[in-house]
């Protein structure tokens, strides 16, 4: 197995929030001590709703954001401090594609210029050869030399997604951190940008890290998954193995509500109780108050991220930590 | 059985000239879930809004939606303003933007429980406790005391649905009820529409992009593309046996939780309703395109009771599944709680 590309160590963020104007401020804490790698060539897949910490986690694996503690490592040396010059020269090989390409881009450019704005950032080849990368960059994403002279309200959802992965693309990064890439995206569309991305990886051997809350894009994208609730990491896996056979309940919930057209009218898992609030972090597994299993031990101590198989991890009580365990349950 | 709840036809809408709904046809009956997808510009929403009058000035509104005797779109205002929010419940995708930010929820729920039921002083109190309720909200007395910011979205989205019931409605118009909120939520509040539905025979028009959303809580589904109805079938129907290319490339291009395929994108994008191309407004992006396409819009043909189809080649297309068909072996198992 090759080494990691990235690597996550123990990373923790805190955020202080403040409930009102002069409200005492409360520590949010966004991201829990996760660990996770990326190897080259790799798509993992980030699932979680809102409040479970993922586009923090995508922040810090670009080093936008420093952890608090805890230390990321791209290609195996730790990530220098952001705004640094190391730092800047690190952009080059790991990419931020967002969900709104509309409020990525400035309305008053071509696009093609903001394609080859990171050329010009980097001080990346002279004039024609910044041209030539435009031009590729623009063949490779599905836009035509047209669309490059176009304004950004000029184009359709669609193809502005495609500028912004044509822009990531330029410097031929080795990693992309995709937020939400296609949340915005009608369906038809969706998987133009979809169809786009697989195939990018696979011509270029990206590393990708692919967030959503919408498992039915994920299970399409990635190769491995890790679901996130409350800042950590409940279940990890391949995501053949975490999506057909999900062991942790937050998992079983998803994978239950997410909707499959054809199907009858199935017994869903319908989780009772509110979205998870990272201000207000229940005692013990963050999941209890939502959990159909939750025992006294679920409510008082926290479950810790255990290897179930290679490569399989849960932090759940009621998973028999052996392999024949994880077919009992 | 009984005449339908509702009726629409003809309708089409206008804005400055560019059409936006071209001609749509519905009936909807007591008790039924209706579903509407479509991507963004279909039409969808537009149809609904129209009939119940919510446009502004200017769009140009031709057609006839009747409910009962009425025909909505020439009743008076007043007529109109007693039926929204009375025998018909709207609920739209972002409660947060719905709901007034200054007032309770108390009041809020007052104001709907006066106008559309007669209710004043402790009635109004007893019966918005009881809507709290049945909609899932705990503590109900309590909350009828808070604003919409100190409750989360999935919560607004039951307040909303608890106002949208106030006036014992008859049909309730969901909006994308549930996009802007989290799948498990999501989930929560799809399952409070069938469980309203069915206490209250109450029918429902479940308008959204999500194909698999509609699939699940509908018994009918029509699929809208550049204003017009393309097809309309039993929900199941719909999925296992699609007539029109569209329909087939909508199932084609959603993903599952199966192993993954190449997912099949639809070329192209929507008409821009200026330019409508001759002839079916889908012909630029449809694969099976054919010059008699190219020549009048085809027209939607009913097949047979529930089952319409607008596709001058209807007849001699065979849609079978785009991507190759997945062993039974991988679909998901039954997941049990």
């Amino acid at each position: 197995m090759s080494a990691p590309l990235l690597s996550l160590n123990e990373v923790t963020r805190t955020y202080t929030s403040r409930k009102g104007l002069f409200g005492t401020p409360v520590a949010v804490q966004a991201v829990a001590g996760v660990s996770l790698e990326v190897r080259p060539g790799e798509t993992l897949g980030i699932v979680g709703e809102s409040g479970s910490g993922k586009s923090t986690m995508g922040r810090m694996a670009l080093g936008l954001e420093a952890p608090d503690s805890g230390s990321v490592r791209f290609d195996g040396a730790a990530m220098p401090d952001p705004g640094s010059e190391s730092w800047r020269s690190l952009r080059k090989r790991a990419q931020m594609v967002f969900q709104d390409p509309l409020g990525a881009l400035d309305r008053r450019l071509p696009v093609a210029d903001q394609i080859g704005e990171p050329l010009e950032i980097h001080g990346i080849g002279d004039k024609a050869a910044r041209a030539a990368a435009i031009a590729r960059s623009l063949e490779m994403t599905g836009l035509s030399a047209d669309h490059g002279r176009r304004f950004p309200h000029e184009l359709s959802g669609g193809q502005r997604q495609r500028v912004i992965i044509a822009r990531a693309l330029i410097t031929d990064p080795e990693l992309l951190v995709c937020d939400e890439p296609v949340s915005a995206l009608d369906v038809s569309i969706q998987a133009q940008v979809v169809n786009l991305l697989i195939d990018l990886q696979a011509e270029r051997g990206l590393a990708m890290i692919f967030i959503s809350h919408d498992l039915r894009v994920v299970r399409q994208i990635s190769q491995r998954v890790a679901v996130m609730y409350l800042g950590h990491i409940v279940e990890e896996g391949t995501a053949e193995e975490v999506l057909r056979d999900p062991q942790h309940p937050y998992t079983r919930a998803l994978v239950s509500a997410a909707p499959v057209p054809g199907a009858r009218q199935r017994q869903r898992v319908i989780l009772t109780g509110e979205p998870p609030n990272p201000a207000a972090r229940p005692s013990g597994c963050a999941f209890h108050p939502r959990c159909p299993l939750a025992t006294d031990r679920c409510r008082a101590e926290m479950p810790v991220l255990t290897r179930l198989a290679p490569g399989r991890r849960a932090a759940c009580h009621l998973i028999q930590h052996t392999p024949a365990g994880m077919a009992a349950k | 059985m009984a005449g339908p709840l509702i009726r629409i036809e003809g309708l089409r809408v206008a804005f400055d000239g560019a059409p936006a709904v071209r001609g749509v046809d519905f009936a909807i009956h007591r008790g039924e879930a209706l579903g509407i997808v479509g991507e963004s510009g279909s039409g969808k929403s537009v149809t609904w809004l129209a009939a119940l009058r919510l446009l502004p000035e200017k769009a140009v509104v031709e057609g006839r939606v009747s409910l009962d005797d009425d025909n909505l779109l020439e009743a008076p205002i007043e007529r109109m303003e007693h039926l929204r929010g009375g025998r018909i419940g709207m609920i739209f995708q972002d409660p947060a933007s719905a709901l007034n930010p200054v007032l309770t929820i108390r009041r809020q729920m007052a104001e709907a429980l006066a106008l559309h039921r007669g209710l004043s002083g402790k009635s109004i109190d007893a019966e918005a406790r009881r809507l709290l309720d049945l909609v899932g909200i705990p503590d109900a007395a309590g909350r009828l005391k808070s604003y919409p910011h100190e409750m989360s979205g999935g919560q607004n989205q039951r307040v909303m649905i608890a106002m949208a019931l106030a006036g014992n409605p008859d049909l309730l118009i969901a909006d994308e009820p549930t996009t802007a909120l989290d799948v498990t939520i999501q989930a929560q509040i799809l399952d409070l529409l069938q469980l309203v539905r069915r206490e209250t025979d109450m029918a429902l028009v479940l308008i959204s992009h999500d194909l698999g959303v509609v699939a699940e809580n509908c018994d009918r589904v029509a699929v809208m593309y550049a204003g017009r109805v393309v097809e309309e079938a039993p929900a199941r129907t719909l999925f296992e046996a699609p007539r029109h290319p569209y329909t087939r490339g909508l199932i084609d291009a959603l993903p599952t939780l199966d192993a993954p395929r190449r997912l099949v994108a639809i070329p192209g994008v929507v008409p821009d309703p200026r330019r409508m191309p001759p002839g079916c407004a889908f012909s630029p992006r449809c694969a099976h395109a054919a010059p008699a396409c190219l020549g009048a819009v085809p027209e939607l043909r009913r097949l047979e009771p529930g089952r319409r189809i607008a596709c001058a080649r209807a007849a001699e297309l065979d849609l079978q599944p785009a991507a190759t068909a997945l062993p039974a072996e991988t679909a998901r198992p039954e997941v049990r709680a």
